[in-house]
This record gives C-alpha cells, structure tokens and sequence, in this order.
C-alpha cells in the first residue's frame, strides 16, 4: 500500500490513480521493521555515546589539529574554569559559560569545575574508566546495527527508492522552495506526507553516509592499535589528534541534527510520527485549515 | 501548545532523570559492569584480526617531536619493588639490577650496562594516554623480545607482569602491569633507557621505561625493576593485570 502510494506521488500523475491513492486522515503503512528496529537501537546507542563521549571529553577537555597535543601545547577549542567563572575558549575568542560549562553546580550543591555537567555525561559522577566501558559497549551496539540496517536498506531499495533525491528535487528551486515551506511551517499533507521531501532526504543521508561513518572512523583513529593496523587512517584524518576534533565536531553536528529531528517531530505532530516509528502506521494529515495559510500563498503551491 | 509543552517536558524530564539515574546506579553495579566489560575481550579480538602480529605504529622523524613531553602518573618512586629507588638514583643507577624471572629458564639480573650492551632499538612514536592526549617521543631500548630470548621463556608462559618501583594512589598500591607475548614480542616492544636523545628522565620513569607502542600510557610502565612471567594473572596483586585496572575499572586490553 506505501510502495503504491509512494510511486504514484511527485510524478505529477496522481490524478490518473487517484482511486487508489490513500486519502488525508487514512491511516497507512509507514516505516518498515527494519526502519524501526534499528531507529530505536541507534537512538539508544547514539545518546549514550554522545553522554559517556563527554564523560571521556572531561578526562582532557581541550582539542588540537596534528598528531600530537598535551596540556603543553596550544588546544584550538578548551573548557576550563578560571577564578569562579567557567568558559569555553575557541582560538582567541572566549565565551563565559558559568553554570553549564567549566564551572557548575552539582546536583548536591558542591561546585564542579569540570568541562561538562553532570546532567549531560554517562555517568554522571566523574569516571573515566566507566564513562569508556558505557562508550565501548555501545560503540560495538551503534556499529553493528547501523551496518546490518546499511546492507538491508540497500537490499530492500529503501535508500535507493525513499532517500536518493530525483533529479528535478535537487534544482536549487526546488529545494528552495521546500526550505521557505519549512520555514513557513507548512509541512506536506495528504499522501505526499508519504515521501520524505528533499531536505528530508538530504539531511539523512548526510546523517547515514558521511556523519556516522565519519564517526566510526575518527572513532576508530583514536585507537593506537587500529592505527597500527590501518595507517592510513592517521593520514586521512590528517593525526590522531586531528581525528579526535574531527569526533567531537561530528557528535555535535549529530547533536545537532538529534535536536532539528525532535523538534521536527513536534511540529508535524509528535503522536503520529512516533506511533508510526513503533507500529509503524502513520495517519495522513488533513488539508491544512484556510486560516493557516497566509492569503497571498497561490494556492498552486499546496502539495 | 502548552499541552505539548508539558508532555514534551514531561517525557524529557522523566527519560533524562530515570536514565541519568540509571546510568549512574548501573555503573556502580558489578554485574552492570561485567556486561559492558564483556566488549573489552570482543575488541581485542577483533582488533587481533585485523592487526598484523608484528604491524608497526607509525614512526614519526625528529622534527614531529613534541616540544615538551607531558609527564603524568607517578614523577618518582620509592620502595616498592623491595628497591631503594631514591638510593638508586643518587647513585645514578649504577646498583640498578633488572630482574627476570618467574617462567624462565635463566633468571637474569641485569645492570643498565648490560642492557646497553645488548643490541638496542631506536623509535619516534605516539604515546597516547587514555584522557586522550598524546606526545610524541624518541625512545631507545632494548628490544623485550632480546631478553626474554636471553632468558628462556618457558612454554607456559603467558605474560609478562612489569613490576615498577613506584606506588600510586591514597593507598600507595605498588604501580604494576602487564601484557600478553603478541606484545611482548612485538618489535616495537622496548626496555627505554633513552628518551629524546639523553637517559630516560626522572619524571618519565627511569632508569627503564617500558614502550608497549600499540597500546594507551598506562600500559607503558615506568621505573621497571623486574620482569615477571607468569602463565595467569590471577594471582599478581588483584589479579586484573594491572594497577589501573585493579583500582580503576580500566581494561587490561588498552588498544583503544
């Protein structure tokens, strides 16, 4: 029923079906149980690799460009606490950040001056030691379900047919077009609600095949065995130490796109999108009302 | 809206608190640790197979050198080890003995002269501690390989346990590790006597500091005065392998 839908929107043929094409309000088929199984196991995984990641950040909260890079050479990004007052320092610009970084309450009272807070790192207590072992375990968890989902989202097409953007989604006033709808909050109604527009696919395959792999292999950069086994991981990365910014950018850009997606959620109606994420059924939204739409809008431009 | 609001925070609050909460109770539970531990052997093998036994880490030229060499853990030592180590150094360590034994044919006992004397490696490595920091160096040596050869390693041999003079911690536990013979035997593997062009300095571990160069600092012990081996390591000290992985929860296997 998706697959049908999902072939006969955006040709600019849907009158000829429209029979078949399940109407605004009906509830149909969304993600598949790969999508699902994975989405929920990767979202697990990924927060407690971005919280115990900060717990292993505080170990050293300062970054470098190279391969080398200690407490006597100069960081490009440091937190750190000076006096009674916490910042954040990149290059020559710093940032006062009492109270969330560098200097902070703990829940008990006492005050911290460790990088980040209790609230964001895995454990929340200082332990390097445990914030690695949550790291490693859920490193192996993010690896092996993200590869098995990448091999069966190309055996099934589903990269292929529902991410890989159509020639015409990728004119620049296409996309244009989509980014002012978004910023309209008008998002796609009906069975068009069905396909993933084109900042949709954009933004997840960025996610799926440049910042998660990314992270795997600055991750893996850090290792000085890998880096024995596949040198060419230090070159590509341009040093260990390089490759240890380059996984802190990365987690934030992933943070990032964590925070646009939940807030996307929201928007579009959190019951619907997170019902279709576990059952998988996903009701099409309804012509929006008349009084959401600006009256100069053409009305042409309703998806 | 604000119904939204307050299910958002609701939701937030609830799943942030439960599992910060769970988070931080799990990680003071030994069976929780035991299961996160349990992907330490499953790293190491694959790691294993995908690293060469005798695969090198890379080696810098001197011009990659950091321009100063943090210096972290203990920056001197004491007795442990049963040595004077204050009286060694006064003296230069001229009475300094390296003793081999446990699972060897030869007991050694080696003064600095002799390692110098056996033939030696020269490496510019990467030393990366496990807060994540790293410093690159020059180290020379003696190859571990030469001497446990000199020795006679037994067939049942496993590891070799570095027992160093200094202690660390509240507690002054003495500061020990271990490794297994695919690094004992790896050709970057060395006893360093020099460091940088001079002798390996104070704060840095001397006389001995030991190079395990594809694994994090705290395996590379410093001030070594003997070398034991052993088939297990159950029964040195608290039977992890090692005094960080005794006293801190860290993985005997640092190869990440």
């Amino acid at each position: 029923m998706a697959d049908e839908a999902e072939m006969d929107i955006g040709q600019g043929e849907a009158k000829s079906v429209v029979s078949t094409e399940p109407q605004p309000g009906e509830l149909v088929k969304r993600h598949r149980i790969s999508t699902r199984l994975w989405h929920w196991t990767n979202a697990i995984a990924i927060i407690v690799l971005l919280m115990s990641g900060l717990s292993i950040f505080n170990a050293h909260p300062r970054l470098y460009w190279g391969s080398y890079g200690a407490n006597p050479d100069t960081p490009w990004l440091e937190i750190g606490g000076e006096g009674t007052r916490g910042y954040l320092q990149i290059g020559e610009t710093q940032i006062t950040t009492t109270g969330v970084l560098g200097r902070w309450r703990e829940p008990d009272g006492d005050t911290s001056t460790r990088a980040f807070p209790s609230w964001a790192t895995i454990p929340g207590y200082y332990s390097l030691a445990m914030g690695r072992l949550w790291h490693f375990f859920f490193a192996w968890i993010f690896v092996l379900s993200g590869l098995a989902y990448w091999a069966w989202s190309f055996g099934n097409r589903h990269v292929q047919r529902d991410l890989t953007p159509k020639r015409k989604e990728l004119s620049l006033k296409h996309i244009w077009h989509d980014i002012s709808q978004h910023a309209r909050l008008r998002f796609p109604t009906g069975a068009a609600a069905l396909n993933y527009n084109i900042l949709q696919k954009l933004s997840y395959l960025i996610v799926l095949f440049v910042l998660l792999p990314l992270i795997v292999l600055t991750g893996l950069t850090m290792s000085p065995t890998m880096d024995a086994a596949w040198p060419w991981l230090l070159d590509l990365f341009g040093g260990r130490q390089s490759a240890r910014s380059i996984h802190f950018i990365v987690a934030f850009l992933i943070g990032v796109f964590i925070v646009v997606h939940l807030v996307m959620v929201v928007l579009a109606g959190p019951f619907n999108e997170i019902r279709s994420m576990i059952t998988g059924k996903f009701r099409l939204p309804k012509e929006r009302e008349p009084k959401l739409a600006p009256p100069e809008t053409p009305a042409e431009e309703t998806a | 809206m604000a119904i939204i609001t307050t299910r958002r925070k609701l939701i937030a609050g609830l799943g942030s608190s439960v599992l910060l909460a769970g988070c931080d109770s799990w990680s003071r539970s030994d069976r929780v640790k035991n299961i996160l531990s349990s992907a330490e052997g499953l790293t190491m093998r694959a790691q294993r197979l995908v690293t060469d036994r005798n695969a090198l880490a890379r080696e810098f030229t001197m011009d990659d050198l950091s321009p100063s060499f943090r210096a972290n853990g203990s920056r001197t030592a004491d007795t442990a080890a049963g040595v004077d180590y204050q009286a060694l150094l006064a003296n230069n360590f001229a009475d300094y003995r390296l003793e081999v034994d446990g699972l060897v044919s030869r007991p050694l006992s080696l003064s600095l002269a002799d390692l110098r004397a056996m033939p030696s490696r020269t490496q510019i490595t990467r030393h990366d501690c496990v807060e994540g920091w790293s410093a690159i160096g020059q180290w020379t040596g003696t190859p571990l390989s030469r001497v446990l050869d000199l020795a006679g390693l037994r067939d049942s041999a496993n590891y070799i346990v570095f027992h160093c003079a200094d202690t660390y911690g509240s507690q002054d536990r003495p500061y020990y590790e271990s490794i297994d013979l695919v690094d004992a035997f790896h050709p970057q593997t060395i006893l360093a006597y020099d460091m940088n062009g001079g002798a390996v300095p104070e704060r840095h571990g001397a006389p001995i500091r030991a190079r395990i160069e594809r694994q994090l600092g705290y395996k590379h012990a410093k001030f070594v005065m003997r070398l034991e081996a052993v088939d297990s390591l159950d029964e040195i000290y608290g039977g992890k392998g090692g005094y960080w992985e005794d006293n801190g929860d860290y993985a005997w296997y640092a190869g990440v």
